[in-house]
C-alpha cells in the first residue's frame, strides 16, 4: 500500500526513477469576504511515468482545486508541483486537460475536425501532420464519420469523446482528466471508461483521473489515492492489483474487485466522518 | 415556408395600408396628404433624378462610413474594456455619463467644433450609435463561459488566437445584438446631422421640400429613409445568418432538449 516507487532521488543524470508528476507539500487557501477557505491543507504526492492514477474524494474535497493546481490554472499558496523535473507556474505544454463540462468545453462555433486541431494549429503543427493527427485522434474514440459536425449536434458521451481525442492529439506526456464521465449515462460511462484503458495502453500517456466514483477509480486506476474531507490531504493510497485486462462484467464481479472497493469505501467514509479541523479554522476566520 | 408564401407575407400587409390610405385620401382633398399615386409618382421624379447623385449617395455615403466606424470601433474598445477590470472601473463612470446624453444634442456642438462638413456628421452618427456595440461586446466578453476560458488556457491558446478563436466568437451574438440596434440609430443620426447647417443629404432635403412646402416631394424623402431601413435590416440579417449559424443550432438543439 505504499506509494514509494518512483521516489528515486533527482541525483543530476540519473533519469530512471523520476516521477512524471511530483506534487509536495502542496497547500491552497482561497481567499474570499470575510476570511479564508483552506482547499488543500497539505498533498504528497507521485505519479510515475505511464502510470494510470485515480483520485477519488468525497464531494467538496477540494479535487477540482488540486487539478487545477497541477493544469498550472491556479497558483499553489505553498507547496510544488513538477512535471518531468520542472516546476509548473503556467499551464504546461506537455500536459492536457479533460473537463466535466463537455458541453462547454468544446468551442460550439467549430467543427469536431476544428476543435481537435485548434490546439495543434496554435502550437505551429504543420499542416500535413496535423491532420494526421487529427484523424488518428479521432479514429482512436471512434469518431472518424462525424468530422464535419458540430458539437452540439453529438450526443454528451460523443461530445466527452471529442474533447478527449483533443486532448489526445496535442499529445501530451500527462493527461489530466476532471471528473470527465460524471455527466454521461451509465452505459456511454462504461464504454468510455474502457476507451481510456484503451488509448492509456496504446499511447503510453500518463493519466491523472480524478472521479467521486470509487467504482470507476477501482476498475480504472493501477493506483487509487483517496483524499479526505477538505482541507485535503491524502487519506490513503492504494495499488489496484487486479489484471491488467479489465472488463467491465468480468473484473467488477471478481471477489478482489470488491475487496478493493471495499477498502476504498471505507477509507472514503472515515474521510468523511472525520472533523477536519480546517473546518473550524475556516469558519474563525469568517467570523473575524 | 416557399417562396411565394414568404413574399405574399412580406408585402401583404404594406399594401393592406396603401389600399387604406388610398380609400382615405378618395374624399375632399388634405393638401398635406398625397394621394399613393401622386406620391408614387413624385417619389420616381425626385429620386430617380439629379436628387439621386446630389442627395441619396452621399448620405448613404455617410451612413455607411459611420456604421463601420461604428462597428469597429465599438467592438474594439469593447473588447479592450471588456477584457481589463481596471479599465473597466476606470471608464465606467465616464461611460454612463457620455450614454446618457441624448445624441442629437452634439449635432449644435459638434457644428461648432467640427463644421458643417461630413466627418461632423460620421462623428455624430458614431458618438450616438457606438453605445449599443461598445456596450453589448463589453458584455460578451466578460460573460465568456469559463470553461471555455480554462480549455483554452491549459492548450495555450492566448494573445491573438484568443481573441480570434475564443473571445471574439463568444461575444458574436451579443456583438450582433448590438450592431442590430446601432445600424437604426445610425440612420436616425444621419437624418438629424443633415438637418442642421447641411447643403445635401436626406436630411437637408426633407427640411428643404417642407419649408417650400414641396410636400409630396417631403414625403417621398421619408419612404426613401423607411426603404434605406429595411435594407439595413436586412443585410444585417444575412450577416447573422452567416456569423451566427453555430449559434442558432444551438439553441434549437438546447429548446428541444
Amino acid at each position: 500500500m505504499t506509494a514509494d516507487q518512483g521516489m528515486g532521488t533527482t541525483t543530476m543524470g540519473t533519469t530512471t526513477a523520476r516521477p512524471m508528476l511530483s506534487i509536495k507539500n502542496l497547500k491552497k487557501v482561497y481567499q474570499v469576504t470575510g476570511g479564508e477557505i483552506e482547499a488543500v491543507r497539505n498533498l504528497t504526492f507521485d505519479v510515475a511515468d505511464g502510470e494510470l492514477i485515480c483520485i477519488v474524494g468525497p464531494s467538496g474535497a477540494g479535487k477540482t482545486t488540486l487539478l487545477k493546481c497541477i493544469a498550472g490554472l491556479l497558483s499553489p499558496t505553498s507547496g510544488s508541483i513538477e512535471l518531468a523535473g520542472t516546476p509548473v507556474s503556467g499551464p504546461p505544454k506537455a500536459m492536457s486537460v479533460v473537463f466535466q463540462e463537455y458541453g462547454r468545453s468544446l468551442f460550439p462555433w467549430m467543427t469536431v475536425q476544428a476543435n481537435v486541431e485548434l490546439p495543434l494549429k496554435n502550437q505551429g503543427v504543420p499542416k500535413a501532420e496535423r491532420e494526421k493527427l487529427v484523424a488518428d485522434a479521432l479514429a482512436a474514440v471512434e469518431l472518424s464519420h462525424v468530422p464535419k459536425s458540430y458539437p452540439w449536434q453529438l450526443s454528451g458521451g460523443m461530445q466527452q469523446r471529442v474533447a478527449i481525442a483533443r486532448a489526445v492529439a496535442y499529445r501530451p506526456k500527462v493527461l489530466l482528466m476532471d471528473e470527465p464521465f460524471a455527466a454521461v449515462d451509465a452505459q456511454t460511462r462504461a464504454d468510455l471508461e474502457d476507451l481510456i484503458r484503451d488509448i492509456w495502453h496504446k499511447l503510453g500517456v500518463t493519466i491523472l483521473f480524478i472521479t467521486h466514483d470509487i467504482d470507476e477509480s477501482v476498475y480504472l486506476g493501477q493506483r487509487v489515492i483517496m483524499l479526505s474531507n477538505s482541507p485535503t490531504v491524502v487519506q490513503d493510497d492504494l495499488r489496484i492489483d487486479l489484471p491488467d485486462e479489465r472488463d467491465q462484467l468480468e473484473t467488477r464481479s471478481s471477489k478482489r474487485f470488491a475487496e478493493l472497493r471495499t477498502h476504498v469505501y471505507e477509507q472514503i467514509q472515515l474521510a468523511k466522518a472525520s472533523k477536519p479541523t480546517g473546518v473550524v479554522a475556516t469558519q474563525k476566520a469568517a467570523k473575524r | 415556408m416557399s417562396i411565394v408564401k414568404r413574399v405574399a407575407y412580406f408585402v401583404g400587409l404594406p399594401i393592406l395600408l396603401v389600399l387604406i390610405w388610398w380609400i382615405l385620401t378618395l374624399g375632399p382633398k388634405n393638401f398635406f396628404v398625397p394621394t399613393p399615386g401622386e406620391l408614387g409618382q413624385t417619389f420616381f421624379e425626385v429620386w430617380a433624378g439629379p436628387r439621386f447623385v446630389t442627395d441619396f449617395i452621399p448620405s448613404v455615403i455617410r451612413l455607411i462610413i459611420g456604421l463601420i466606424a461604428t462597428i469597429v470601433l465599438g467592438i474594439v474598445l469593447g473588447v479592450l474594456i471588456g477584457s481589463f477590470r481596471w479599465l473597466r472601473s476606470l471608464t465606467e463612470p465616464l461611460l454612463e455619463f457620455f450614454r446618457a446624453i441624448p445624441p442629437p444634442v452634439l449635432v449644435p456642438l459638434f457644428l461648432l467644433l467640427i463644421g458643417p462638413t461630413d466627418q461632423m456628421r460620421i462623428a455624430v452618427i458614431v458618438s450616438g450609435a457606438i453605445w449599443p456595440v461598445l456596450l453589448n461586446t463589453v458584455e460578451g466578453v466578460r460573460a465568456v463561459d469559463e470553461v471555455l476560458v480554462n480549455t483554452s488556457r491549459t492548450y495555450r491558446i492566448d494573445g491573438f488566437a484568443r481573441l480570434r478563436h475564443l473571445v471574439l466568437p463568444a461575444a458574436s451574438p451579443q456583438i450582433m445584438a448590438g450592431v442590430r440596434q446601432s445600424l437604426s440609430i445610425g440612420l436616425i443620426l444621419m437624418v438629424i446631422s443633415e438637418m442642421f447647417g447641411g447643403s445635401s443629404g436626406l436630411g437637408f432635403t426633407i427640411v428643404l421640400y417642407q419649408r417650400s412646402f414641396a410636400i409630396p416631394e417631403m414625403w417621398s424623402g421619408i419612404i426613401v429613409l423607411g426603404l434605406i431601413g429595411i435594407a439595413l435590416s436586412m443585410i444585417s440579417k444575412a450577416a447573422e445568418g452567416m456569423v451566427l449559424r453555430w449559434y442558432r443550432g444551438l439553441k434549437e438543439v438546447q429548446r428541444d432538449s
